[in-house]
């Protein structure tokens, strides 16, 4: 227990409930610099290599062998290894490089090479790069969507709502494996209700999830899961040339694929074989790059708490992104698991990714509570919507989202639940009843839904995968089920998977003209070069960023003020010295006509009641005059103070803002300042009469005592702003100040 | 066919056909609802497999395209097939001799040449590491 209670308290906080760790590379527990990670080295022979990153080729294992065949391209590797990795680094950040020339040349770099190039950056000199090397010019995000039921209600109202959000792919897994075609079943439903075009997949063993894909469930794969040491590699159940031929098979049937790896999985799983996380990483891609992926899931992914733990870990993290665009590939770029604790610290991490902009900027972000997240928790999450949709208006970065309104989002899950529960009835899966639609739409998490026979639904799963219906038959029942909008959306996405234009590099989905278009390296390439270039937010869709809910219209924060003129309150004539026992209360030009309210709404007779009533409660009468040539509380009250036959004023803007001041005092000078109008009660204005008056009269003051609430500046920022404009809009600055008669006789 | 007639949905929308020999404006909710619609409609022909090989390659995408051509010599496959293959590739599922077997029965039945040539390399590699 520490001594200290700062200590205590910052040990409470939630950034120490993550894990840190010293590196020992031994064990894989490193992120880069491993001692035991190999120089970089290629030596080719008769068109072949013969030795890569110090191995020979009779010593290569699995993935050495597959990477010496399928992933360098020996026609530029001569280049590549003999360019210094400083170049290529120095490339990569020359905004008068384009990235094609550094493709090329990346192209023929080994494992170590490639390392070697990423650990002569910064942080910040990765994201120039990241910006530049990411494959698609236009950066989309990529939502999970799972409950801890398997629930295929709540399934397709999530996927709607992800979908209207602005996902380009939605991606579901299961709690019980045997739910998956239910599970892909909802999801493509629901996310064709919210945006057709969005992209669906199902995380699930290899085998069943190219079924899934055959039958027309899914549109897209992304864990073909690839491992950097050949142990690891087998212990997933597969090998580089399985994965290559699943990739193949997919293509086949017309659905998109990525693979998955990321830093840490190795170390994890027990056979890292002494080699830095990094190091293992590029080999991972370079096996992905070698199948013919078109691109990968990385940014450590499920493992992320793990190089998290070690000193450079969030770099690195960022450094594997890069090498996987480097190396031509699309990069769903993580983000996606549980990584800390720390708000501060998940959103630190995120701006290695956010800020340059990804091909998918979340492999994963929790269109639901956490709680429902299968897939490691969800390192952003629904509640965090409003969070980050600020964040993208704030720095003008398009990471994929829109800022919606309640009613739209209810209508598309309603919708969504209606479509699933027609589609059930007339493929004879069990009912959907009216309550689970209404649960759905209005539901937090699955603790929210009617429970469903869960022995049923599966057993419904099972016939369904061994059945014979595919595609075609779900879009018939949807259309026989009345819903024949949602029925030609999934015909659409049948036609998109006939011309295979999504099978491209970095493809998505996207509206034009009121068709689908897709949106690939091809058609949308990275073209930056530098300031005003590559993709710029701006036009429609930064109008569409900006427009969050809870941005109001600045007349709004205005409301009711001027609408009721102070009619108590008379104008007389140009204001004179007065006599010794009287204190001035001198308020600003908009007092009582423009604005008729404080800040925080006190009206500005009742304020002016209770300062001249403290005033009498003293013994001293109040004289209010209006001052024209300043809307400055200090110079109100300043110019007030010469006027009073005592030498002490009130100086009050319309806003509430006030000051005790006295003549003899420099104008900005003075013997109480009450700058927190927020938080000034009728109660506060009739001590600061007592005071006033007591100042008068020579008598012992008690400062008034004030909230401080610093937090309050921060939440009537814009409306001080705003009325203080319109306190400035009557200042006249020739005019002098006025008697003001107001219709009041305190109680003595 | 190059880039410049990519995306095929916006070039070529008129001429692709389905694997079933359908265009893709026969693709439609009529249709279906006349019954009119198979599986076989939904699938991608393999010569629009090699038309996006061919704009990957020239988009300097090899390996993508290498992927794209296996993929249109197994696009015309049963699942069933596809599947068994997979299978057999992976770790510890097979005698060597049955991967060649599986190389030459796709060579020779579907044509499959590159798909043949890396169930080969593959039973090298299992060899050479011990894993069949």
């Amino acid at each position: 227990m520490s001594l200290s209670r700062r200590f205590r308290e910052r040990a409470e906080r939630p950034i120490h409930r993550d894990s840190f760790v010293t590196p020992w590379p031994d064990v894989g527990l490193v992120v880069a610099d491993s001692p035991n990670d190999p120089a970089p080295s290629l030596r080719l022979a008769h068109g072949h290599i013969v030795e890569m990153d110090g191995v020979p080729r009779e010593q290569m294992d699995l993935l050495d062998l597959f990477i010496a065949e399928h992933a360098i391209d020996l026609s530029v590797a001569g280049e590549a290894m003999a360019t210094p990795s400083e170049t290529i680094a120095r490339m990569l950040v020359d905004i008068n490089v384009p990235r094609r020339q550094i493709i090329r040349l990346v192209g023929g770099c080994t494992a170590a090479k490639l390392v070697e190039i990423v650990r002569h950056l910064s942080v910040l000199e990765m994201m120039l790069a990241f910006a530049k090397m990411r494959v698609r010019r236009t950066p989309a995000n990529q939502a999970h969507v799972t409950n801890r039921t398997d629930n295929p209600v709540l399934l397709a109202a999530d996927a709607a709502e992800a979908a209207l959000r602005g996902f380009a792919e939605n991606e579901t897994t299961v709690g019980v494996a045997r739910a998956a075609p239910l599970n892909a079943l909802a999801i493509l439903v629901g996310s064709q209700v919210g945006r057709p075009g969005v992209l669906t997949q199902c995380a699930v063993e290899e085998a069943i999830g190219l079924r899934l894909g055959i039958k027309g469930l899914t549109s897209y794969a992304e864990t073909l899961s690839v491992y950097g040491t050949e142990q690891v590699f087998i212990d997933g159940d597969d090998t580089p040339w399985s994965k290559a031929f699943l990739a193949s098979a997919y293509a086949s049937r017309g659905i998109k694929i990525r693979f998955t790896s990321g830093t840490g999985s190795e170390a994890l799983m027990g056979h890292a074989e002494g080699r830095s996380m990094l190091y293992l990483e590029a080999r991972c891609l370079l096996v992905t790059r070698g199948a013919g992926s078109q691109g990968v899931q990385n940014g450590s992914i499920s493992c992320v708490a793990l190089p998290e733990s070690l000193p450079g870990g969030v770099r690195i993290i960022l450094a594997e992104n890069l090498l996987a665009a480097m190396l031509n590939l699309e990069v769903a770029a993580g983000n996606d698991a549980l990584a800390s604790h720390s708000d501060i610290r998940k959103t630190a991490k995120l701006m290695c990714q956010f800020l340059p902009g990804a091909d998918f900027v979340h492999s994963g972000f929790s269109s639901m509570p956490r709680y429902d997240n299968m897939f490691g928790g969800g390192c952003f999450d629904s509640s965090e919507y409003d969070d980050y949709l600020v964040l993208q208006r704030d720095m003008q970065v398009d990471a994929g989202l829109r800022p919606v309104r309640e009613p739209e989002v209810l209508a598309v899950r309603e919708r969504a639940a209606r479509a699933l529960q027609g589609l059930f009835r007339e493929l004879a899966l069990p009912t959907i009843a009216d309550a689970e639609v209404e649960a759905a739409v209005i539901a937090a998490d699955s603790r929210d839904l009617p429970e469903r026979d869960r022995v049923a639904d599966l057993a419904a799963a099972d016939r369904f995968l061994a059945g014979e219906q595919t595609l075609v038959d779900i879009v018939n029942a949807l259309d026989r089920a009345g819903y024949s909008d949602v029925a030609e959306a999934l015909l659409e996405l049948g036609r998109q998977r006939v011309l295979g234009d999504y099978l491209q590099p970095a493809a998505i989905l996207s509206h034009a003209d009121g068709h689908l278009r897709v949106l690939s390296g091809i058609n949308d390439a990275n073209d930056y070069v530098g300031p005003g270039t590559g993709f710029r937010l701006q036009g429609e869709r930064w109008a569409e960023v900006c427009n969050i809910p809870e941005a109001l219209p600045p007349e709004t924060y205005l409301e009711g003020q001027g609408a009721h003129p102070a009619d108590r309150l008379r104008e007389l004539g140009v204001a004179a010295p007065g006599a010794s026992a009287e204190v001035v209360i001198a308020v600003g030009p908009a007092f009582g006509r423009a604005l008729t309210e404080t800040i925080c709404g006190l009206p500005h007779e009742a304020v002016l009641e209770q300062l001249i009533g403290g005033i009498a409660e003293e013994g001293l009468t109040a004289r209010i005059v209006k001052v024209y040539h300043t809307a400055d509380c200090a110079f109100i009250g300043y110019a007030g103070a010469q006027l009073s036959g005592s030498g002490i004023a009130i100086g009050l803007q319309s806003r509430g803002t006030a000051v005790i001041h006295r003549s003899d005092l420099a104008p900005l000078n003075n013997l109480e300042l009450f700058s927190m109008s927020p938080n000034l009660t009728l109660d506060s204005y009739r001590q600061m009469g007592r005071n006033a008056a007591r100042y008068a009269r020579g008598l012992p003051v008690t400062p008034v005592a004030v909230t401080v609430d610093n937090w309050v500046r921060l939440r009537l920022i814009v409306k001080t702003m705003l009325l203080h404009r319109r306190e400035c809009e009557e200042v006249d600055v020739q005019r002098r100040p006025v008697e003001l008669h107001f219709d009041y006789e305190p109680e003595v | 066919m190059d880039e410049s007639h990519y995306p095929l949905g916006d070039h070529a929308r008129t001429e692709v056909r389905a694997q079933s020999g359908k265009l893709l404006s026969q693709l439609t909710l009529a249709e279906a609802r006349s019954g009119e619609l198979s599986p076989d409609d939904l699938r991608i022909h393999p010569d629009t497999l090699r038309e996006q090989a061919r704009i990957a390659a020239e988009a300097g995408w090899g390996q993508l395209a290498a992927n794209l051509r296996r993929a249109a010599e197994l696009a015309i496959m049963p699942n069933e097939r596809v599947l068994t293959i997979y299978e057999a590739l992976r770790p510890y599922r097979v005698p060597q001799t049955r991967l060649f077997e599986l190389a030459d029965e796709v060579e020779t039945q579907y044509g499959a040449i590159e798909t043949a040539a890396l169930i080969r390399e593959a039973a090298a590699a299992y060899r050479k590491r011990g894993l069949l």
